[in-house]
């Protein structure tokens, strides 16, 4: 199980992750060493075995559907890095 | 020297308060005292909050003279800095949420506080709880107090020093994969990881959804269950917390032990077990047949593919939660974004630390196309087949016995440059999270100085089981007293 350079940064950039260029090769080269210990799982036969999402299969609980606290937009916003009006700032989108 | 006038464990400060020996004003400075003067060397705590918890225990002693009591009443505590703090920071270690303060109480938080617990501070843990040694701090590593050239264990590493250096006499923890446990085990300290959805999520820093769980941790069994009383319960918040009939569990503690029936897991104690941690838990099993139990040999045939298991669903389902950070809503943004796209990469790219890139990268890659399959559908078949083994298992016994770690606490740096080495130390501990099951670590002596830890796992639901058998074995042995020579 190895992963490629070009295998690493096709994942990082599906995960809008940076990784610097020097580090690269190091990433690439621990997750190979990781999948390839994880790869044990493949080992096992799971033929007709439904998968299972979470241990308690039973949960899920519904309530009725009513406002149940108010939102105070200032207080939520008080930690974002740049708001104006409250609205969230990010770099312009459509030119 | 420890001030003689303060008793260790949650359970005897209680009666003090009870009994007016002293104020829980009186308490919580001696513990302040203590944090200032000693957590240099353990690095316990990312933030103590003495102004925060001095007004905490004013109330408490308010509401006692008012009349109230509750065993929880004035007892400080240190919270594991992944629990949302209403007006004090919430950092998860991580640089991503460094000065971030969540608007809002964790339910947990909420529930501790309104039995009137005071909050001495925030404790250091692995980056979003991701790392078994404390180790991927953003605030740097915690120490371990019985060497502080050791790690504490993670990711609630630094809960666990705290208590076990007698900084605060419990902690909150969470156990994804043993994050509770583990450092509970190096550290010699006793903690637990409830049933799956036995405490509110809400306020709890995600990490992985379907694995995450909030306990206690502290000096003994029955600390631990005072503090798991007030932590349970349904909450329309989280919709995986389980509506149950409100338990104690103290309940059980002081039953005896006879005619119950442990199993030990054999692929617990083979080769990959160190031959002192085997021997500890061979005496602990002598020590439960001493007292009525039978002890029998189980199987747990899928025990050896647990660690890849885990780490497959757990880094997938943390790729997903990790990508509310992109720099727009709160926590870390990077200087000068040329566009959104670059906002949301050096964004997260600055504000992660390696370990925890390192799982959002194995996580994405698992759930990729062309991937998903062999991977992430494989490792929830094999999660259900885990769930099986012990399902199974709990047809012939009551609980299971077993070491928490093939080893003990390892030196700082000896395994942080090979992830894989450091995620093979949790082989005894994430088949329990990935089952949902209740599991509880518990001091079970010592090798060349440092704890053993002995793991304790349960049916679902049945803690106050687990309580009993831990809180029994504490009546007949006392390495859950011993004190670091650093804390005293």
């Amino acid at each position: 199980m190895s992963l490629s350079t070009a295998d690493l940064l096709r994942v990082a950039c599906l995960a809008r992750l940076k990784i610097a260029d020097h580090e690269v090769d190091t990433y690439a080269a621990q997750l190979s060493g990781i999948l390839t210990h994880f790869s044990l799982i493949g080992e096992v036969n799971t033929d007709a075995i439904i998968p299972l999402a979470h241990a308690i299969e039973t949960i899920g609980q519904l309530r009725e559907d009513v406002v149940s606290e108010d939102v105070d937009r200032d207080q939520l916003q008080a930690g974002a890095p740049l708001v104006e009006d409250g609205y969230f700032l990010v770099p312009r989108v459509i030119e | 020297m420890m001030n003689p006038d303060y008793p260790q464990t949650l359970a005897a400060q209680s009666v003090a308060l009870t009994e007016g020996q002293f104020s829980s004003v009186e308490l919580t400075q001696h513990y302040l005292e203590r944090i200032n003067r000693l957590d240099a060397q353990f690095n316990s705590f990312i933030t103590v909050c003495p102004d925060f918890a001095i007004a905490q225990a004013a109330e408490a002693d308010r509401r006692r003279a008012a009349g109230e009591n509750g065993p929880l009443l004035g007892i400080p505590y240190a919270n594991k800095d992944i629990f949302c703090t209403k007006g004090i920071k919430t950092t998860c270690a991580s640089r991503m949420l460094a000065e971030w303060q969540a608007p809002y109480d964790a339910t947990v938080v909420e529930r501790l506080h309104a039995a009137g617990m005071v909050m001495l501070g925030k404790t250091n843990m692995d980056e979003f709880a991701m790392g078994s040694s404390n180790e991927t701090s953003w605030f740097g590593p915690a120490r371990n107090p019985w060497d502080t050239n050791r790690v504490p264990g993670g990711s609630s590493g630094g809960s666990a020093a705290a208590v076990a250096a007698r900084l605060a006499p419990v902690a909150t923890g969470t156990d994804t994969g043993g994050s509770i446990r583990q450092p509970a085990a190096l550290c010699g300290v006793t903690g637990l990881k409830p049933t799956y959805g036995r405490v509110s999520r809400w306020g709890m820093i995600a990490f992985a959804s379907s694995l995450d769980q909030g306990g206690p941790m502290g000096l003994s069994a029955e600390d631990v269950a005072l503090m798991l009383n007030a932590m349970t319960g349904a909450d329309r918040r989280d919709a995986t917390s389980i509506e149950r009939a409100p338990e104690d569990f103290m309940a059980d503690l002081n039953k005896p032990l006879t005619g119950l029936k442990v199993g030990v897991p054999t692929e617990f104690m083979d080769a990959g077990l160190s031959p002192a941690i085997r021997a500890c838990v061979d005496f602990a099993a002598a020590t439960l047949k001493q007292l009525g139990a039978t002890i029998k040999e189980v199987s747990l045939p899928n025990a050896g593919v647990a660690v890849p298991a885990y780490y497959v669903v757990a880094s997938a389902e943390a790729s997903s939660n990790l990508s509310r950070y992109d720099g727009v809503r709160f926590g870390h943004r990077c200087e000068n974004p040329v566009d959104l796209a670059d906002l949301y990469s050096r964004s997260r790219g600055e504000g992660f630390g390696d370990e925890v890139k390192r799982r959002i990268l194995v996580g994405t890659y698992v759930l990729s196309a062309g991937y998903y399959d062999a991977w992430y559908r494989k490792a929830q078949q094999l999660r259900r087949l885990i769930q099986q083994d012990y399902v199974a298992a709990f047809i012939d016994v009551d609980l299971l016995l077993g070491p928490t770690t093939p080893n003990t606490a390892f030196a700082l740096g000896e395994n942080i440059a090979d992830p894989l080495t450091m995620y093979l130390s949790d082989i005894y501990t994430t088949g329990v999270n990935l089952a949902g099951l209740p599991g509880l670590s518990m001091p079970g002596g010592f090798v060349d100085g440092l704890p053993v830890g002995l793991q304790l796992i349960g049916n679902y639901f049945d803690e106050r089981r687990v309580l009993q058998v831990a809180h029994q074995f504490q009546q007949h042995t006392d390495w859950h007293c011993r004190v670091p020579v650093a804390a005293e």
